[in-house]
């Protein structure tokens, strides 16, 4: 891939319940590794990705308290990548169904995540070398 | 840039959304000027035929009050220009092959996907 090409991403799945979130979060990584621009829309329950009010918590079958669980979560993950195209001087945007948002009353989001419409993106993917989509799977 | 959105998941949300997901997307980027082709496959295929219905939702004393129009929503897509193609073959393995499609639906081979997806600049498989 050339460096400073612009990809977009369509996603589906919520936070934690599918292995494709995590894979998609690498994928996104690894754009960014190559010096991609990166857009992102997030669509159905993917909307809960960038919910400000995630939270951590401890495990008593683990043994540890919510400091040593440091549990995942997905809001972290989009700021670690917001950080990381800053530093790479990529652009990275993250739009919100704003739909879907009001439908799992998930509008409060980390800042740097917007709301929009499916018109974002096809915009974004106008706009884009190649976009991706990855849909839920039963 | 047209783009070619490769629906094979069915009744995938229905429910909730009142509509398929995707379909639902489709119409609404097509609103904002989207050069759009649909390509139904596997369990997809039934948003073809042109006599089915999604029973109305109902636990207790809720019922939903407007439940998932698939078909008319295809209807809408064709009437605003999206073409919009079926399998044949998935049709068959249904048990689908002999019943009748929405008007303006065009039917392929499966050997003919590949041609397909040639005419087009993006494959969206959803």
């Amino acid at each position: 891939m050339k460096e400073g090409q612009t990809l977009t991403f369509a996603f589906m799945d919520p936070p934690f319940e599918s292995a494709r979130t995590s894979t998609f979060f690498r994928l996104l990584d690894a754009a960014l590794d190559a010096g991609a621009n990166v857009n992102v829309f997030a669509y159905e329950g993917a909307v809960a990705l960038s919910f400000a009010h995630q939270s951590a918590h401890g495990n008593s079958i683990h043994g540890r308290d919510a400091g040593e669980e440091a549990h995942p979560l997905s809001r972290e993950w989009i700021a670690a990548l917001q950080r990381k195209a800053a530093h790479c001087g990529v652009q990275f945007q993250w739009i919100n169904c704003g739909l879907c948002v009001d439908e799992r009353g998930v509008n409060e989001v980390i800042d740097g995540c917007g709301r929009g419409s499916p018109a974002d993106l096809w915009k974004f993917a106008s706009a884009a070398d190649n976009t991706l989509v990855i849909g839920t799977r039963d | 840039m047209k783009v070619l959105q490769v629906i094979e998941q069915a009744f995938r949300a229905t429910g909730e959304e009142q509509d398929d997901t995707i379909v639902w997307l489709s119409r609404s980027m097509r609103g904002a000027g989207a050069d759009l082709h649909i390509l139904l496959t596997s369990h997809a295929v039934s948003y073809a035929l042109a006599k089915a219905g999604s029973p109305a939702l109902s636990f207790g004393d809720w019922r939903q009050a407007h439940p998932a129009d698939i078909r008319n929503d295809i209807r809408e897509l064709l009437a605003s220009g999206v073409e919009i193609t079926v399998v044949q073959d998935d049709l068959e393995e249904r048990g689908l092959g002999a019943k009748q499609c929405l008007q303006g639906i065009r039917q392929i081979c499966r050997d003919e996907i590949a041609t397909l997806y040639d005419s087009v600049d993006q494959v969206w498989q959803w």
